[in-house]
């Protein structure tokens, strides 16, 4: 298809807009391999000196393992807890009224800093929880929506009718979800775990106010070594982020194409 | 027939509500409960119901700073809704590959770290920054320019921020809008421009509102930016909420900051959300 023609000028907006989101990534990028003491675009010579001194400067390591850590549990329990509330929203959607879907896009419209604030006041401070359990849990409900969201997306294209069949033909329910449904919303249950995976590695507001000074996550580390010293570390540290993200993609573009010449 | 349900038919029927209770329990205690504590606690002051608000409001500062985020979160919602039509509007009408790219290219940076994306700002507004030198280099300029701790760059940063969301706010609404009714306004003789003006910018209401909405409480509720690029001069309610609730421990005032965000954000969502599915339901009827 092509496109639709509209006027030069807007086009050259647009496009502006587009240099305007891309820019800042590229000057980043630049600035990481400039051999300065400060952060300079277009970079003046080259070295990988700033990015030897991510690895050498122990507390980005420390934090990146416990964003992980944290990452992975938040992920997990807000798949399990979502995929089967997706699975019940779109199975049953006689039984349980519609407006009961969107409860759980509430983490979507309560600023995450006055989250980040009451999770401070009830778990750690009301519940003596420990931070690293505490983060989990408050990582798990920003993944939430996306994961309901987007498995229940894909879960609307199935057809019920063939996990039924089975079940009436003597299968176990749990098996038939196993080898039945879960094979077929695959590609929805990755993007889902991916997108919660992001957000949770990117969160700032939450670990802000649930971090102390013994355990951080990495964008706490980041932004507190940004207001220390501004040198091209900092950007060093962003483009392997990045590289993160773009590696995260490329995994579920690839299983998303992967499921689709199976189909 | 008609007996009583057995245990199993009871039991298949509480299944539903038993798949969604997981979730649902989560986002009870972890989420509801503690953000309603919050809200209530912003209220319960051995003083007085409002005691907390009164005390918030009568400090000049408190409301200098209150007046400003509003100011600043206005404005990044005005640069990202010109920005991001702009940028919306040309992918809507590229062809399908082009169309591909350019999402790609320009909802990258919403997967990127808020810090990451506020640092990039510090990098091109900055003494040695991007602009700076180039400005110096063109012999516009002598000496750097402090763009750093301004209104103007926390709005530049926020903008940077949201943008992409708008872009994703508007682009599906742009690209539904059919070409008969392109090609019926373009047979009545209207112009390019007044094509734009009378059927394009109609069309796209309910997408900028969504937009808008999303921009402004996120703006409002964005602590990153604000304090790299703003720093103590721009202080905004989520930078003033993270002092008052981790620096001075003045939990009543946190309490009363995190209830004004919650209320705008609830006021947003609900009156300006209405107002974008009454317009669309209108059209829809008509």
């Amino acid at each position: 298809m092509t496109g639709r023609r509209i006027h030069p000028l807007s086009k050259l907006f647009g496009w502006l807009v587009i240099l305007f989101l891309a820019g800042p990534i590229v000057i980043v990028i630049g600035t990481s391999v400039s051999d300065t003491p400060f952060l300079a675009f277009p970079p003046q010579g080259f070295t990988l000196k700033w990015y030897a001194n991510v690895f050498s400067h122990s507390g980005f390591l420390d934090t990146f393992i416990i964003s992980m850590q944290v990452a992975v549990g938040g992920t997990l329990i807000a798949l399990i807890a979502g995929l089967a509330a997706a699975y019940a929203l779109t199975r049953y959607k006689m039984r349980i009224p519609g407006w009961y879907g969107s409860v759980f896009f509430l983490p979507f419209f309560i600023p995450e800093i006055v989250f980040g604030f009451s999770l401070l006041k009830t778990l750690i401070v009301q519940f003596q929880l420990p931070i690293l359990p505490s983060l989990i849990l408050g990582h798990a409900i920003l993944c939430l929506p996306y994961m309901v969201r987007v498995i229940g997306a894909s879960l609307s294209g199935f057809d019920f009718s063939i996990q039924e069949a089975a079940i009436s033909l003597g299968m176990h329910p749990v098996k038939a979800f196993w080898t039945i449904v879960l094979p077929n919303i695959r590609s929805g249950v990755i993007a889902g775990m991916v997108l919660a995976f992001i957000t949770s590695l990117n969160d700032m507001a939450v670990a802000l106010f649930l971090t102390g000074p013994g355990i951080s996550t990495l964008p706490i580390e980041v932004f507190t070594y940004v207001q220390q010293f501004f040198d091209p570390t900092v950007s060093a540290v962003s483009v392997l982020l990045m590289g993160v993200t773009i590696l995260v993609m490329m995994l579920i573009e690839r299983s998303l194409g992967l499921s689709k010449t199976v189909q | 027939m008609n007996a009583r349900p057995s245990l199993v038919e009871r039991i298949n029927a509480l299944g539903p509500w038993l798949l969604v209770l997981p979730a649902t329990a989560v986002l009870a205690f972890i989420l509801i409960i503690p953000v309603a504590g919050t809200l209530a606690e912003s209220f319960s002051n051995p003083a007085g119901f409002f005691a907390n608000y009164r005390d918030f409001f009568a400090d000049s500062y408190n409301r200098t700073v209150m007046i400003r985020s509003f100011r600043i979160a206005f404005l990044s919602t005005l640069t990202s809704l010109i920005l991001g039509f702009g940028g919306a509007y040309m992918i809507a009408n590229a062809s399908q590959g082009v169309k591909r790219v350019l999402l790609i290219l320009s909802v990258f940076p919403l997967l990127t770290s808020v810090v990451v994306r506020s640092f990039s700002f510090m990098a091109i507004l900055g003494r040695n920054g991007v602009v700076n030198t180039a400005l110096m280099k063109l012999g516009i300029i002598s000496e750097p320019m402090e763009m750093l701790f301004t209104q103007g760059a926390v709005i530049a940063g926020l903008a940077y921020l949201f943008t992409p969301l708008m872009i994703l706010s508007l682009v599906g609404v742009l690209e539904n809008i059919e070409d008969d009714l392109y090609l019926a306004a373009g047979s009545l003789g209207a112009s390019p421009v007044a094509v734009f003006f009378q059927v394009t910018l109609p069309l796209a209401v309910p997408g900028m509102i969504v937009g808008s909405i999303l921009v402004f409480t996120g703006s409002l509720a964005t602590f990153v930016t604000p304090t790299l690029l703003g720093g103590e001069p721009q202080m905004t309610l989520a930078t003033l909420l993270y002092q008052k609730a981790m620096i001075s421990f003045d939990w009543g005032a946190a309490n009363t900051i995190a209830a004004i965000m919650m209320g705008t954000a609830i006021f947003c969502v609900v009156v300006l959300g209405t107002i974008a599915s009454r317009i669309s339901a209108r059209r829809a009827v008509h």
